[in-house]
């Protein structure tokens, strides 16, 4: 009945347009096609994720048309992801941040109040002297996501603080990173090293490349698929790419470290190894060959559900196209405590099959040697970011949020003022709400710098308004890829509002604080040009191009037979580690099983979905209107045992309690009957996101279960339980 | 399990989360457009068959109440068109494959043969009126013409009427992309509907019993043809293509079974044909004002139901991944 | 006449929804209107499955429907070609086409009240360049151009991979195919 309604909803509101006069006499004519006024375009770099392709911003006679790729760039392919086709919406968001906001307490009530940028920065920097003064500038912490974090970088560590964090590291790929330089001495790199385009086989281990729409991934995928390279994905749910694949494994939530051993198993029993490979580079192949006797596909099949024959089979498949096989490290790998063990078994896997830096499997990346813009020295800080958590996390090689947050909480707290940039910290770190207030409670300052009102700026004494990356210059893009290029973002329109640059808030706060020597520049563009000079471009000829790209120096993979020294203790790769081993941990991986599902609940697994980036993107207009909420993907067998229909609103509970916004169901058959899933991002509580207030369920917050991996401090996040709560009164289709 | 989803979010209005592009509006224009069919195909027929004498309504006055009817029913679609003031678009061109097209022009037809039908029984049947016109050597002229030739009038009215009462059915069956309308027998099924809503309001408004009998004999034969047509119009989608088929099903058990069956076939067409034979036969005439106004009704049911089935059915059902009124917050100023 | 033609690749096909975006802001798509979309389907249970995604627009039909029924003369073939236009100088709003068209791929486009559809990106065809959805795809499964060019990429892929159209039954002989 609810349908019908909409629709009477609906054409009440056309009835009415068509009532009006006005518009009976407006429309009804030929518009002009688009792109015949007149057409101008400036280049950018997309700030939508942190993939940072290069595109054009086109106006059509002064106003935003479109944002397109530009074709020159190949970190990018020349094409941009739905949410860099949707940049637009960040610029004409129209909940956008537009003046700076304090907390007041009027009438015993605290409030934000609109100040000047000359008030907010000169609180700011009273604020940051007076904590520098009494208890030193590193209890000042920066809590950072995305390109713009480096202004912010740049000014603590001017003032004398290196303690920083960014959630990117423990709450996403930072056990992956840990367990690849474990292995090799250095990670898998952002954006992702893998030789896809060129692998004969791609494993996938509950990466869902697709739903994440990793722009390079996605298209180097895609080019792998037309190759008809071997797909073999690993993952409880019928993923985007587990359809693409020629194998998929329903794998037993939790149990991948048991299938990785198992595979190795196979590929050494069955001598399927690169040998030449394990010899010139490795250490501790016997010690890894009678570890994994033990881990046979009969074993593995009891604990992962996957049959014994299909473990061999893919093994083989590896085996096979190898070195050409990629065992992808995947990027969001904090599941359950024990990640750093599985991304080293994913690096050992591909160390057998002999793929790292060979065609096929990885490739060595390289940036452009461009000289950073000359600065006096930084002060050398007393502290680093994991003295406030000692002993714990020994490999953690960033800081660590949730260590952080909670060295924040209590009047002898270790850091005693935060700056928060770009990221919303309530969504992004699990179940952490109630720590946040604590630690806001206990800090002396907490400053967020945003472009639009997110959950984290309810936190804050002061809130910035920052632009948006249409509006601003960055640094240069200058990531380590297959191709070396140079990418400039740069205004394509004036800051509206009141909203200002990263850069110029990074050198107000900066010359308050008497650090003026560290912020030369009276505009970042001036910086910019000098740096560009000395790799033979200039800011001019970017402004024209966007991308310059570079001829590469070294090799793309290791030359046959080449000597290598890795960047590890050994200088080989090491399949055991004795820096684990010297730190009490298994220096090789171990299958520890998943806590079972207790009777009644079902594994909370989550996602990503191609219209979003997090919860940063649901209030842009236009990708709100392209997905504007997540669903609860819920088993017909379950759905059946609950009474649940598709579009129906249910809430979900943790085990220990949690209770989730409203969601809406999915029955569907791309899930198992001992999960149910959501897409990250949804479930905003702060209602001056307009769009996106109230819409859909937000997973971390029925996040009560986390394992903390003990090697680096993930959350892994993948070990909660839930089960359906309805409200009296609510539910019903909608 | 068979899933097909849109999983980007699609509000287009009139189309999510199913068609609805035509309302009441139409569906009144229907039932009139037939109604005025009917009217002007009785006018006629008594004229042809010398019927003044048995039918004086029918044969003398019952044309004036064409193009009044068939005014209102313009006027209902005027008020559907999307854009009211550019209405003369239709008459800028003609489209041959378009019924849509035909029908505005049978219109341009229509009116001008109605008005000649009034014209020729005028002074029989308005002579207080007639009286006016009379006044005038070019009025008398006219009424004089249109007396002379009232039989031809009448044979011309006759195909013309039908193809309106037709072209009513046809309109709709013409869209084969919603199977539900996607029959041959929606034309002779409007126009009989449209013939027996006609009669009904014969015997209705007409002032002798004599002819009120007749015509509640001609409509219940209409009645009788009617539901055979209705009993065709189903086995034709039931033994149609798989779409057809399914789209049948909205009427059998599906959202419009009831009004389907109750409003429409119940109280539309068999309690009519109850009451009317009942009347004939002499058993009882207690109820015989209802009937007649039963089987307008009904007529407007038929167009309504037929109408709203028919815009649900579709060769592509896919179920939305989200809930569309989330998109009505774009429009709201504070949402 | 050209018969252009667009050609997905399901096999790529992941659903991200940028060629809807795409089409939004290539040519100003009021809120809430979709001249595109995407559909997922999935048979099977779990977990013996398929997956399929379809970007989905109006399918500039060899028979189109819509224009045969329209009264006005409204929707027509842009120049000798299959590309089905809306002139909304013609346009009355009675919605015949949007009632005529089996995968209810037209749209009022409020508040103007004209009839709306995709146009593939005919301004851009005109060009020599892809429709925008098609230049924005990053898997690039989508592929444009003309059939009765044999060298085409289109008619090549026709010619050598599996396909299929949607609702072929309804006789409109669509011109936007799937590839298995």
């Amino acid at each position: 009945m609810k349908r019908r309604e909409f629709i009477k909803l609906s054409s009440a509101a056309s009835a009415g347009a068509v009532v009006s006069p006005a518009l009976m006499l407006g429309g009804c004519v030929s518009k002009p096609l688009p792109g015949t006024g007149t057409v101008t375009s400036t280049p950018t770099v997309c700030d939508m994720c942190f993939w940072k392709c290069a595109g054009d911003v086109y106006k059509e006679d002064g106003e935003l048309w479109k944002i397109t790729g530009n074709p020159d760039d190949l970190h990018s392919g020349g094409r941009l992801c739905t949410r860099g086709t949707g940049g637009p919406g960040a610029y004409l968001d129209r909940d956008r941040l537009r003046k700076p906001l304090m907390r007041v307490t009027v009438d015993g009530r605290q409030t934000f109040q609109e100040v000047s940028w000359d008030e907010a920065l000169q609180f700011i920097a009273t604020k940051m002297q007076g904590i520098a003064d009494t208890v030193g500038p590193e209890r000042m912490a920066l809590l950072h996501h995305g390109a713009g974090g480096h202004h912010f970088l740049h000014l603590l560590r001017a003032f004398g603080s290196d303690s920083h964090a960014e959630p990117a590291f423990a709450q996403c790929r930072g056990p992956r990173d840990v367990g690849f330089r474990l292995t090799f001495g250095e990670s898998a790199s952002s954006p992702e090293r893998t030789d896809m385009a060129n692998a004969r086989c791609i494993v996938l281990l509950g990466s869902h490349i697709g739903e994440n729409l990793h722009n390079g991934q996605v298209q180097t995928l895609a080019e792998a698929i037309n190759k008809d390279a071997t797909l073999i994905t690993v993952d409880p749910r019928f993923s985007v790419p587990a359809g693409k694949s020629k194998h998929w494994l329903p794998i037993k939530p939790g149990t991948d470290i048991a299938l990785l051993l198992g595979w190795m198993n196979v590929v050494i029993e069955e001598e399927l190894y690169d040998k030449d490979y394990v010899e010139r580079y490795t250490i501790g192949f016997e010690q890894l060959a009678a570890h994994v006797r033990q881990y046979t596909p009969e074993w593995v099949f009891l604990e992962t559900g996957i049959r014994p024959d299909v473990i061999r089979e893919t093994a083989r498949e590896m085996g096979k196209a190898a070195p050409a096989t990629v065992v992808h490290p995947g990027r969001h790998a904090t599941w359950y405590g024990d990640d750093t063990q599985r991304s080293r078994a994913v690096a050992i896997l591909n160390t057998l099959l002999g793929s790292w830096n060979r065609e096929g499997g990885f490739y060595i990346p390289e940036k452009v040697d461009m000289p950073h813009y000359p600065l006096p020295d930084y002060p050398k800080p007393k502290f680093k970011t994991g003295d406030a958590y000692p002993d714990k996390w020994p490999f953690a090689s960033q800081g660590v949020t949730n260590g952080v947050i909670e060295a924040s909480i209590g009047d002898d707290a270790f850091f005693k003022g935060w700056m928060v940039y770009g990221t919303n910290l309530p969504q992004t770190i699990p179940g952490a709400v109630d720590k946040l207030r604590a630690a806001a409670d206990s800090l002396d300052l907490v400053v967020v710098v945003e472009t639009m009102p997110s959950e984290m700026t309810g936190y804050a004494d002061v809130i910035l308004p920052e632009c948006t990356f249409l509006e601003r210059y960055d640094d240069i893009r200058n990531s380590g890829e297959r191709h070396p290029s140079l990418a400039l973002r740069m205004p394509a329109f004036e800051p509206l509002h009141e909203s200002k640059p990263g850069w110029w808030i990074a050198k107000q706060l900066g010359e308050r604080l008497g650090l003026r020597h560290y912020f030369p520049w009276n505009d970042y563009a001036d910086k910019l040009d000098w740096e560009l000079r000395q790799v033979g471009s200039s800011l001019e000829e970017m402004q024209k191009i966007g991308v310059k790209n570079f001829p590469r120096k070294r090799p793309l993979y290791f030359l046959e037979g080449q000597n290598v020294r890795f960047f590890t203790p050994s200088r080989k790769i090491e399949l055991y580690s004795q820096q684990l081993a010297d730190k009490g941990f298994d220096p090789m991986p171990v299958y520890t099983p998943p806590e079972p599902v207790p009777s009644g609940y079902y594994r909370l697994n989550y996602g990503r979905m191609p219209a979003h980036t997090f919860g940063k993107t649901t209030n842009n207009p236009l990708l709100f209107q392209l997905a504007p909420e997540n669903q609860l993907w819920v088993n017909p067998l379950v759905a059946n045992e609950h009474g649940l229909a598709s579009g129906e609103y249910v809430r979900l509970a943790s085990r220990e309690g949690a209770i989730s916004s409203k969601i809406r169901v999915r029955v569907t058959e791309r899930i198992g009957p001992d999960s149910v899933f959501m897409a990250h991002g949804f479930g905003h509580k702060s209602k001056r996101l307009r769009l996106t207030a109230g819409a859909g369920a937000d997973d971390s917050e029925l996040m009560t279960n986390i394992k903390v991996d003990p090697i680096m401090g993930g959350t892994g996040m993948r070990g909660n339980f839930v089960t359906f709560v309805r409200q009296p009164g609510e539910g019903g289709a909608a | 399990m068979k899933e097909e989803l849109l999983v980007t979010a699609r509000g287009n209005e009139l189309i999510d989360p199913s068609l609805h592009i035509w309302t009441w509006e139409v569906a009144m224009y229907l039932f009139l457009g037939g109604l005025t069919a009917g009217v002007m195909v009785f006018a006629a027929l008594m004229t042809v068959l010398n019927k003044d004498e048995e039918a004086p309504f029918a044969a003398k006055r019952l044309a004036l109440l064409a193009p009044l009817v068939l005014s209102a029913g313009m006027t209902t679609l005027f008020l559907d068109l999307e854009h009211k003031l550019f209405v003369y678009r239709f008459y800028t061109s003609f489209q041959i494959t378009s019924p849509m097209s035909w029908g505005a022009w049978i219109l341009v037809v229509i009116y001008p043969i109605s008005i000649m039908q009034i014209l020729s029984t005028f002074r029989s049947g308005y002579g207080f009126f007639a009286g006016f016109a009379d006044r005038m050597t070019i009025g008398r002229e006219i009424l004089d013409f249109c007396e002379r030739y009232r039989r031809q009038i009448a044979m011309v009215a006759i195909p013309f009427a039908t193809a309106l009462g037709i072209y009513t059915g046809i309109l709709l069956s013409a869209f084969g992309a919603r199977p539900f309308w996607n029959s041959g027998v929606l034309g002779p099924l409007f126009l009989v509907s449209g013939m027996s809503t006609a009669a009904a309001l014969v015997a209705l408004i007409a002032r002798h019993h004599s002819e009120k009998a007749l015509f509640t004999r001609i409509d219940l034969g209409l009645i009788v043809v009617e539901i055979a047509l209705v009993a065709l119009f189903l086995i034709n989608l039931a033994t149609g293509t798989g779409q057809q088929i399914d789209a049948l099903q909205s009427v059998l058990g599906g959202p419009y079974t009831l009004v389907f069956w109750v409003l429409f076939v119940g109280i539309g067409l068999l309690i009519p044909l109850l009451l009317e034979t009942l009347e004939i036969t002499g058993v009882s005439k207690k109820l015989a004002m209802l009937a007649p106004i039963l089987v307008l009704f009904g007529g407007y049911a038929l167009r309504q139901i037929m109408l709203d089935a028919g815009q649900e059915s579709s060769w592509t059902h896919y179920d939305t991944q989200y809930n569309s009124e989330l998109l009505e917050r774009l429009h709201e100023e504070n949402p | 006449m050209t018969r252009f033609a667009m050609v997905i690749d399901t096999r790529t096909c992941i659903g991200c929804g940028d060629c809807v975006v795409a089409c939004k802001t290539e040519n100003n798509v009021p809120e809430g209107l979709n001249r595109d979309w995407v559909v997922e389907a999935t048979s099977g249970t779990y977990p013996d499955l398929k997956t399929e995604f379809r970007s989905e627009r109006c399918n500039h039909c060899s028979n189109p429907t819509c224009v045969t029924l329209c009264p006005t003369g409204a929707s027509h073939l842009w120049k000798d070609t299959n590309i089905v236009l809306v002139e909304p100088e013609k346009c009355t709003g009675c919605k015949a086409c949007i009632a005529a068209c089996p995968y209810d791929a037209r749209l009022v486009m409020h508040p103007d009240g004209y009839i709306d559809k995709c146009t593939f990106c005919h301004h851009r065809v005109e060009k020599g360049m892809d429709p925008a959805c098609v230049s924005s795809c990053p898997t690039r499964c989508m592929h444009f151009g003309s059939l009765d060019d044999p060298s085409s990429e289109v008619s090549k892929l026709l010619k050598t991979r599996e396909y299929k159209v949607l609702s072929p039954e309804t006789g409109n002989e669509p011109n936007v195919y799937y590839l298995l």
